[in-house]
């Protein structure tokens, strides 16, 4: 049932007094049912600006070729790659908190969710772009599926790694759209019953007709556990395709068996760095910090200095085998990494994800929202100067010294890395002004027991051991939507 | 005779309504259906409804997404082509693995999510069949079909109302409509 009582050393999920179930649909629903406030438009502008450079900088691409990008003999992937990997990347924080977190039934999710899976799926189209784009040709996008053709049939080859990445990737995105979207029908229901007129008929064809019965509420259930209990693996697995991409190849820098786990760790550690980005702006814009708590934004800290620990200890790794390998080749790929031509994007990469972010083991930074974001964006430019240095120092001095050389980019690489970010916000900002960002039905499940509210009335009945009540009390202190002094008496 | 079809009874909280579940029950008043904001974990074993078997229909997709996928490796790179790479076998099992595991994840995915919504009815444009506009929103609804039994109209209003109802509709049409 509901309403059980939840043990007091718990922190809140919702903070606020007088929380109703019909303050949550409101509170919810502001950004939705309101006309845009001026920090959205100046949002939109910006993003759609972007948007539009990048829809120039792809055609232009397609237009004059691949020829317009930096890239040379030697250093066939560059910033293509970088940038694809980059918002797969991103995009598995969503998953990890839609589903892995379901099934370790962490309840903070619930008010999180709902953004980052859409944060995953926008991250995946801009992804996608990248592999259409660096197509050059994007017409021959076909050959990447196994359909019958006149050459023989040709078919594709299902020992490649990068035919493993086309299924991987399509599946990741269907399966996150389909969660995404199931998970959104009874928050859609919700605004349709609450509008009138032509808005009530958009959102009523988009709700599918949920009406929140019982055998309604049970298989959605069912169907949410399902669909948690099938993404974790999928979650994992795509990014362990993407490293195949790299590790199943000869080449040095390449080719380690470290690179599944180590990609993995890398894309949640720069997913949850996008979710700190996007929720630390939307939860202060949208009002919603009763929500989007600092009890969120530590845990979610928490889980960015331990993945982000985990590729430490990979990059030292690599380091350290390369030397225990004796394999010159190798040794010298990382040598060069570090201490070559490349040393300030190396340099780069592990002072934003390794050493900066140290930071969060003290408390006061975790639970400080402008240090938190302002990590989030050293650690969104350390990952993507992650990829950027796996893939081009390793291309650019290969086995041939005759054949050396170095990537610049051309402003068209640029543009359509910057533009994808414009694309990326686009999407973002349009989401938050159609759809509700919070679940709302889910959050609804927390406000008996894990709200504040509650929790307050548990301490005035003083039913509770003292040494608890002044543990909750003390943990209090670091949410900056609660007023301490209210706990003065209590 | 009343034309009242059903009687509705609004809750704003979820315990309250489970208590008019329990005091209607007691009192051999059938309910027609519960409609809640959110899911309420224990309803279903209150109510007498079973278990979900979508699980089932889940397993069976996965098997079908792996089989079909495997397949049509097998068919293109064993039997219509196989290539000779450094001579190694054309059946290459672990190659085909992550691919298998991809289309399994695939059709459990649209498939469960296909026969939930086959099931329960839910498609887009379908008109919802809703019988309280708040019951999508902080009201939590029972309600009862009142042509179904004889029991008369007061005794089931003081029950909702003894229970917590904060209000209790007397409808003459099943659905609300959204014209």
């Amino acid at each position: 049932m509901s309403s059980h009582n939840e043990s007091i050393i718990r922190e809140p999920l919702i903070t606020g007094n007088n929380i109703t179930y019909a303050q949550i649909t409101e509170d919810i629903l502001r950004p939705v049912e309101k006309l845009p406030g001026r920090a959205w438009w100046i949002g939109f502008s910006v993003a759609s600006m972007g948007a539009t450079l990048w829809l120039f900088a792809v055609s232009y691409t397609f237009w004059y070729g691949i020829g317009s990008w930096g890239l040379n003999k030697t250093v066939g992937w560059a910033w293509d790659i970088t940038g694809f990997v980059w918002w797969v990347g991103i995009g598995h924080a969503g998953t990890l908190i839609s589903a892995i977190l379901l099934l370790f039934r962490q309840k903070w999710r619930n008010s999180i969710n709902r953004s980052a899976e859409a944060m995953t799926i926008f991250a995946v189209i801009c992804a996608a772009s990248y592999i259409v784009a660096h197509m050059g040709r994007p017409w021959m996008a076909v050959y990447s599926l196994p359909l019958p053709n006149q050459y023989g049939s040709l078919w594709v080859n299902f020992n490649s790694p990068l035919i493993w990445d086309v299924f991987a990737i399509s599946t990741y995105f269907t399966v996150s759209l389909v969660f995404w979207y199931t998970g959104l029908l009874p928050d859609i229901a919700t605004i349709r019953d609450r509008a009138t007129g032509l808005r009530r008929k958009i959102y009523s064809f988009m709700s599918f007709g949920w009406t929140g019965s019982v055998k309604t509420w049970q298989r959605f259930e069912t169907v949410s556990l399902i669909l948690a209990g099938i993404s974790t693996p999928l979650v994992l697995s795509v990014h362990s395709i993407v490293s195949m991409d790299f590790a199943t190849s000869l080449e040095p820098g390449w080719h380690t068996t470290i690179f599944p786990p180590y990609f993995v760790a890398g894309a949640i550690f720069s997913g949850f760095a996008m979710v700190q980005t996007l929720l630390l702006i939307a939860r202060k814009v949208l009002g919603l910090e009763n929500y989007i708590t600092m009890f969120h934004i530590e845990a979610m800290n928490k889980i960015i200095i331990l993945t982000g620990s985990i590729v430490m200890v990979a990059y030292c790794t690599e380091f350290f085998i390369a030397y225990y390998s004796q394999v010159e080749y190798e040794q010298y790929a990382f040598i060069n990494r570090y201490f070559g031509p490349y040393w300030w994007a190396s340099w780069s990469m592990f002072c934003c994800n390794c050493i900066i972010p140290q930071v969060l083991w003290f408390k006061k930074v975790r639970t400080s929202i402008a240090a938190t974001w302002f990590l989030s964006i050293i650690i969104n430019i350390g990952m993507w100067f992650e990829r950027f240095v796996i893939i081009v120092t390793s291309l650019h001095r290969d086995f041939l010294p005759s054949s050396w050389a170095m990537f610049y980019p051309t402003w068209i690489d640029v543009s359509v890395f910057v533009g994808s970010i414009g694309v990326f916000f686009t999407l973002f900002l349009l989401f938050l002004r159609v759809l509700p960002s919070i679940a709302i039905a889910e959050v609804k499940l927390l406000l008996k027991g894990s709200s504040e509210q509650e929790k307050k009335k548990i301490l005035q009945s003083g039913h509770i051991d003292a040494t608890q009540g002044a543990f909750y009390k003390d943990a209090l202190t670091k949410f900056d939507a609660i007023d301490i002094a209210e706990y003065e008496k209590v | 005779m009343s034309s009242t079809k059903f009687i509705l009874g609004l809750f704003e909280d979820p315990d309250e309504m489970m208590d008019g579940i329990t005091a209607l029950q007691q009192n051999s008043v059938p309910i027609y259906d519960v409609y809640t904001p959110m899911p309420i974990h224990g309803i279903e074993a209150k109510l007498g409804i079973k278990d979900s078997r979508l699980g089932y229909a889940a397993f069976m997709f996965g098997c079908l997404g792996g089989t079909v996928i495997f397949s049509i490796i097998y068919f293109a790179m064993v039997h219509d082509w196989p290539m000779n790479i450094g001579g190694k076998p054309a059946f290459a099992v672990p190659d085909f693995i992550p691919i298998t595991f991809e289309w399994t994840v695939l059709y459990t995915a649209l498939g469960t999510v296909a026969t939930f919504f086959f099931a329960t009815h839910l498609f887009p444009g379908r008109t919802p069949r809703v019988m309280d506009y708040r019951a999508t929103n902080d009201r939590f609804v029972i309600a009862i079909d009142v042509k179904k039994n004889n029991i008369p109209h007061e005794d089931i209003n003081n029950l909702l109302k003894e229970a917590g109802a904060v209000e209790v509709k007397h409808n003459d049409r099943k659905y609300v409509s959204y014209e």
